[in-house]
């Protein structure tokens, strides 16, 4: 990896890192949950890197470096679905007065 | 070369649109409005990037493998078991039950970015000295997410860990314990700069593993109930973390900048949580809370007044204006249904029905107002502490649901309390005021309640849901 690209990444961490900042002031206390926890669903992002290491992995000998890159691709997957999908059903409750079912 | 440059363009500009996503994803889930679309265009951001990576190199040039070395395989089956066990559970799950269901699907993503570190660890020869760096941090985040969230997680269930065990010098312990685990880190990245063996490397590796998810463990374990909602949000934000700094060492933008994201929202959710309860993040994992000066206050004891519900109902039918304040009592007795009832016969007798909500009422942020959008509660009722408390002293009758410390005046008054300086609900400014509680015990920082023996407080005895129930049965009748 070039000198160039290590310090691309390392841009790219501290821009997010201040926009994450940004997005969240400022949000009313009854999105707390649905917030923390569509927040949480997309920290499964990691299933990217489970899938790339996996196939790394399948490149090479060993079966205990597959078994591995297999259980994180199991376990970021139940994070985001599981996760979108509680947050999904929480956000369906919120309604207005008047609306209906 | 030229349709590999073309596949890198394309994988890349289809990152770039899911990290979009994501970004108006969150910012949509900010409003109420429009929350639920940002859920799902964060969704489908995470859909694209779960395609795309299936568009890298590394994984097409298994396309034509035997199933056992197919990445595509190993892949669809991974994602099939885990959406099926992600998709049950998030339909299963009792409202009540949410919050250690957040907890366990963040332990899981912590564990997985430890594991997608480890996998990279055994698998990658080539790696340099910033990526060793990054790959030895993912680890240590990761695995104090893992453990971190398990036991936030059996805390919250109330099957594990009930227990707030207080370690003896947990801090030094704690502190060690980090270095120890930082030590580790640099020894792997010294083997991978060619300084030390391979060997040595690997004994890093182990060490930070180990040490980091203890770490995890004897940091949560030591921590109340009552301060979950911050623990939780944090942990939250450690395992966004992980995810980056696992971008970081594969090198993979896209990881980067959503995890990036998820850890300060996090961090700021964290630091909200903390302002709602007058304390510093430092204090709440570092400190002794509850230790100190348990009986704080003047020595004079009085009784709390208790009611009856018939008579608790002759003074809701006169008041034209009420107050209802829930707390984690409430999540226990699943007392919402019947609250939603109680507010209909109150509202249908022409008075004026709101919530107050404490910031961190309940086991995580926000969860009263999940409950009581369960029970169909409308978001324009639920109000917070800023807004109600300046109409407190005009409300005929407040009713505390299970909640102590967030209603607790000492807070505001009584320097010696530990509880002195956190925001409140001024329940006490009410003309009348119902306190439905199972029990003479205090809240889980056992700090003694005036609000309790005040003059206008009554005590209504019970379990919460009953209560509630027989105050409406009473509005039948009548």
């Amino acid at each position: 990896m070039a000198i160039g690209e290590i310090l691309l990444l390392v841009f790219v961490f501290v821009i997010a890192g201040f926009l994450g900042v940004e997005l969240i002031s400022k949000v009313p206390s009854q999105l707390h949950t649905p917030l923390m926890s569509g927040t949480n669903a997309i920290s499964g992002i990691t299933i990217v890197g489970a899938i790339s290491a996996t196939a790394v992995a399948l490149h090479t000998e060993g079966m205990i470096s597959n078994i591995c890159g297999f259980a994180a691709i199991v376990l970021a997957a139940i994070n985001v679905v599981g996760g979108y999908l509680v947050t999904d059903r929480m956000l369906e409750m919120f309604k207005k007065k008047g609306d209906k079912k | 070369m030229i349709s590999e440059n073309i596949m890198v363009a394309v994988t890349t500009i289809l990152y770039m649109i899911s990290a979009v996503l994501f970004i108006r994803g969150i910012k949509l889930l900010g409003k109420a409005d429009t929350a639920r679309k940002g859920n799902r265009l964060s969704s489908i951001g995470m859909m694209i990037a779960v395609v795309t990576v299936l568009l890298e190199k590394e994984v097409t040039s298994t396309i034509s493998n035997p199933p056992l070395t197919n990445a595509y395989i190993w892949v669809a089956a991974a994602i099939a078991l885990g959406s099926i066990i992600g998709a049950v559970w998030a339909k299963k799950v009792e409202m009540t039950g949410m919050p250690q269901l957040v907890a366990l699907f963040n332990g899981f993503g912590g564990l997985s970015s430890l594991l997608v570190a480890l996998t990279q660890y055994m698998t990658d020869k080539s790696i340099n000295i910033f990526s060793s760096v990054a790959l030895g941090l993912t680890i240590a985040i990761g695995a104090i997410a893992f453990t971190g969230s398990v036991v936030a997680w059996g805390k919250l269930s109330g099957k594990m860990f009930k227990k707030n065990i207080a370690i003896p010098g947990k801090n030094v312990i704690n502190a060690i314990f980090a270095l120890i685990g930082l030590g580790g880190v640099v020894v792997y990245s010294l083997s991978i700069a060619g300084i030390a063996d391979a060997s040595v490397g690997k004994i890093g590796i182990i060490v930070v593993s180990a040490v980091y998810l203890i770490l995890g463990f004897t940091m949560v374990i030591s921590i109340g109930g009552g301060d979950m909602p911050v623990i939780i949000s944090l942990l939250n934000a450690f395992s966004g973390l992980a995810a980056a700094f696992a971008g970081l060492s594969i090198s993979n933008s896209v990881l980067v900048v959503s995890g990036c994201l998820v850890g300060t929202s996090g961090l700021i959710l964290t630091l909200i949580m903390c302002k709602a309860m007058n304390r510093t993040l430092y204090a709440l994992l570092f400190g002794t809370f509850g230790k100190t000066s348990k009986k704080g206050g003047s020595g004079e004891q009085k009784e709390p007044k208790s009611m009856s519900v018939e008579d608790a109902y002759l003074i809701l039918e006169a008041a034209s204006s009420v107050v209802f304040i829930p707390g984690y009592g409430m999540a226990v007795a699943q007392a919402q249904h019947a609250v939603k009832e109680l507010c209909d016969k109150l509202e249908e007798n022409g008075a004026e029905v709101s919530f107050a909500i404490h910031p961190v009422a309940g086991r995580m942020p926000g969860h009263m107002n999940v409950l009581l959008a369960e029970a169909n509660v409308p978001y324009e009722q639920l109000k917070t502490a800023d807004d109600m408390n300046p109409q407190m002293a005009n409300t005929d009758v407040a009713i505390v649901i299970g909640a102590n410390d967030v209603v607790n005046p000492s807070a505001l008054d009584d320097e010696t309390s530990p509880l002195y300086g956190m925001p409140i609900i001024n329940a006490f400014e009410a003309r009348t005021v119902f306190v439905l509680k199972r029990g003479k015990g205090t809240g889980f920082s056992g700090v003694e309640n005036p609000l309790f023996t005040n003059d206008n407080t009554v005590m209504i005895y019970g379990d919460a849901k009953q209560t509630v129930s027989s105050l409406v049965s009473e509005f039948d009748e009548a």
